[in-house]
């Protein structure tokens, strides 16, 4: 074991702590410390091409393709300065970190070369099209329909059908979609990869107002949307695989740069314990060293799953338990924060109903455990997979 | 950065999985347990001079193989697993720690490698009778007598102190408080005044013994490195101790998630078995989710003893405190899921529940580590300005 960077390692942090504090200014000042996901968007757009242009949007892809071509341990370093500079929530975050990947192992060279240079520049946008009204939990339930049209012009799909939860899609120019192209088929078989501009008269976008009254998610709806027939990432009908493979990159180096972003939540909320005295609370004591605890033990696990568990067995474990446990933290600091705050939380900051990054951190950790499989949708994921035990019955096939 | 075991390491591992397995059979351990010894001593002599475990973590020059926590806590993630009862524990990871950092050169090369050769059982007798961690609970008290020292007071839950040669003590100057006046002690157990007397403790698999010091007359050379100066090395010490400890509790929890997902497959009820309800699956899926933290926390807290960063007190307060709350909840899952033979002396259940239980008081409970954890945060210093975390806070 060896939990230390080399030499080199640590002139990379000095060099991109320095670049980071150097930017984050004039335009691009107001941007530090948004932890959400849809405030300033218009400058966090121009910060993803600022980010782009110096190729630190993407700087785990090749060189040839926008990036760094940068070994793990320099992306860990990244994430790490990135969250501890505040710099903003990425608003490419769904291209950089699932539909990019995903073209990279999935795709063929043609769509590498079309489509990962604008996500390392920074200037396309991607939303994820995966949830529908009837395949949440069931994702493989997906109703959305494609079939190919040979006009003329050459073939395309034509796009029919739902998506919903789809964050980001009030400012994406592209979404990767599960859709159906297999007539009659069901579950897991028949499903495709799409790449789908969103800029076209097929595709209706609707925000959906959450509980933080914000609209991070929307509805989109596909009424015969058109995308060219090569715009498919892997083979068609086979997009389940290529899917499941999009999600295990989410719980890569990103989970690192999340993490800082927790840290700097608990930072805000262990100081605003002291400024109120609820830091003298024995019990408020136990709760926050409990939460500490939990987020460096969350970035030993991270680590634990970036120092390869393919050649180590053993180590494959938190790949599986990751998700369950970093979302019920991260639900737990909500409620923290409400005790430490005391009814002071409850009140909105400014009219209609805005809050402050705490209390909102509070509503908005519910989905935590929602969204990207659910905590019991996790369990039953551990349970069978990780634990052996016999599976699910449906109730429908 | 890679932090995963090396091919040596997993070796040592590998090799400790399959030594556990074959000496802690649940018929030995229980043995162990019901003997007056309190542990096998085919087991011992195996794991001291077969194995050469006990001299894994000390350093060469004393007759030792020179290895670190990651390897020591392997060691005892394993024997963890099979509660495997012997002076290892109470020798390896208690008293070795304490004389390798106190002592000078020539007391070290005076005690550590008869204990590193399997040839001398030792322990440490830190905490007072009612098991009180830190240098506050020190529970022995030395003065200066003529020329010399005198030991007065006493010790509790000293691990295996019945069967121990040798008796590493922790006490302090009359009236001293904190890291000041604290001093380290080697006697052999045999010594005039000092008295075991043999408690039950609930953990069977773990003997602890009271020990008394009744006007212990002290050498000076008895006395590890200066006399009341022991303090901060002492507390780095038990650092060790406590992640060693924390292995052996995530080592544990790991045996009981094994031990209950084998049960709910085999045990069938309403014609299906029992592993098929979710209500089950839940609940060790919630198990696994804690062993893998608990495993996470005590790679990271060895890795950082070996590295000598200055994460250590954190990572080892952390590691016990999650490794202690983890193992207990496993135990006591493991407990419900087993149903009414889970109830029974017969099963194993119970004496992971009671090793769970007994093993997170020791060295300081989950409790008392957070606490420790929220003074490294910095609650109590004064309230900076309020940190900017957001544009609109």
């Amino acid at each position: 074991m060896k939990l230390g960077f080399t030499a080199e390692q640590e002139r990379f942090r000095t060099a991109v702590a320095a670049w980071l504090e150097e930017r984050l200014a004039g335009p691009f000042a107001k941007l530090r410390g948004v932890t959400d996901q849809v405030a300033e968007a218009k400058a966090r757009l121009a910060w993803e091409q600022e980010l782009g242009r110096h190729r630190y949007a993407a700087i785990g892809y090749p060189e040839r393709y926008g990036g760094r071509n940068a070994t793990l341990d320099q992306q860990v370093i990244w994430a790490e300065e990135y969250a501890r500079a505040h710099a903003p929530t990425r608003l490419g975050h769904l291209g950089v970190e699932l539909c990019g990947p995903t073209i990279l192992h999935f795709g063929n060279e043609a769509q590498r070369q079309r489509f990962l240079p604008p996500i390392a520049a920074g200037t396309e946008i991607w939303a994820q099209g995966y949830s529908e009204p009837n395949a949440g939990s069931d994702l493989s339930n997906v109703r959305t329909r494609a079939r190919l049209d040979h006009s003329p012009k050459g073939a395309e799909w034509v796009i029919t059908g739902q998506k919903t939860w789809t964050s980001l899609a009030q400012f994406a120019q592209w979404c990767f979609i599960l859709c159906r192209t297999d007539e009659g088929s069901k579950g897991p078989k028949g499903i495709s990869y799409l790449l789908v501009p969103l800029d076209q008269t097929g595709v209706t976008i609707r925000p959906i107002r959450q509980i933080t009254g914000e609209a991070e998610f929307n509805e989109v709806f596909f009424e015969g949307a058109r995308t060219a027939a090569e715009n498919v990432v892997g083979t068609p009908g086979d997009g389940w695989k290529v899917a499941m493979g999009t999600l295990s990159f989410e719980r890569g180096v990103s989970t690192l740069a999340q993490q800082m972003a927790f840290r700097n939540e608990l930072d805000a909320l262990a100081s605003a314990a002291k400024a109120n005295g609820a830091a003298g609370d024995p019990l408020i004591r136990q709760r926050l060293a409990d939460a500490w605890i939990g987020l460096r033990i969350m970035r030993y696990s991270a680590l634990r799953m970036l120092s390869g568990g393919a050649r180590e067995g053993a180590l494959s474990g938190p790949a599986y338990t990751y998700k369950i446990y970093w979302a019920t933290w991260r639900r737990k600091l909500g409620e923290l924060a409400m005790d430490i705050l005391g009814p002071d939380g409850e009140l909105a900051a400014h009219p209609p109903y805005e809050y402050e990054n705490m209390p909102k951190m509070f509503l908005y950790s519910r989905a935590d455990t929602i969204y990207a499989g659910t905590n019991e949708i996790q369990r039953n994921i551990i349970a069978e997979r990780a634990l052996g035990l016999p599976k699910e019955p449906r109730g429908d096939r | 950065m890679q932090f995963a075991f090396t091919e040596e390491q997993a070796l040592i591992r590998d090799t400790a999985h399959e030594f556990c397995a074959e000496h802690g059979d649940p018929g030995r351990v229980r043995a162990a347990m019901d003997s007056e010894l309190g542990y096998d001593e085919a087991t011992w002599r195996a794991i001291g001079q077969e194995m050469g475990w006990t001299g894994l973590a000390v350093p060469e020059e004393c007759g030792g193989s020179g290895l670190g926590l990651v390897e020591l806590a392997l060691l005892q993630f394993e024997m963890g697993r099979k509660l495997l009862s012997s002076p290892f524990f109470a020798g390896s990871c208690l008293a070795t720690p304490v004389i390798r950092l106190t002592a000078t050169a020539a007391q070290r090369q005076a005690l550590l490698p008869a204990i590193a050769g399997g040839t001398t059982r030792a322990t440490l007798a830190m905490a007072n009778r009612r098991g009180q961690p830190g240098l506050e609970g020190i529970g022995g008290t030395l003065s200066t007598a003529g020329a010399g020292y005198r030991l007065s007071g006493e010790a509790g839950f000293v691990v295996n102190a019945h069967a121990s040669d040798v008796i590493v003590i922790a006490a302090r100057a009359p009236g001293s408080t904190g890291a000041a006046g604290v001093s380290v002690i080697a006697l052999a157990a045999g010594t005039r005044g000092i008295e075991v007397e043999r408690v039950i403790s609930m953990d069977l698999t773990r003997p602890v013994a009271r020990v008394h010091f009744r006007d212990v007359d002290v050498p000076r050379e008895a006395i590890l490195g200066e006399p009341e100066d022991a303090g901060a090395a002492l507390e780095r010490a038990v650092q060790l101790a406590q992640i060693a400890l924390a292995s052996e509790q995530a080592g544990a929890a790991e045996e009981t998630l094994v031990i209950t997902t084998d049960y709910v497959k085999q045990r069938v009820q309403f014609g299906r078995p029992i592993g098929s309800f979710q209500a089950i699956k839940h609940r060790l899926a919630d198990m696994m989710v804690l062993v893998e933290a608990a495993k996470s926390a005590v790679y990271y807290a060895a890795a950082t003893a070996d590295e000598a960063t200055p994460e250590l007190a954190e990572a080892a307060a952390l590691a016990k405190a999650y490794c202690g709350d983890a193992f207990f909840n496993c135990a006591a899952n493991m407990i419900q899921l087993h149903g009414g033979v889970g109830f029974t002396w017969e099963h194993a259940a119970h004496l992971y529940f009671k090793r769970a239980r007994c093993s997170s008081t020791l060295l300081g409970s989950p409790t008392y580590q957070r606490e420790r954890i929220a003074r490294l945060m910095g609650l109590d210093e004064r309230a900076a300005p309020r940190a900017t975390t957001g544009s609109r806070t």
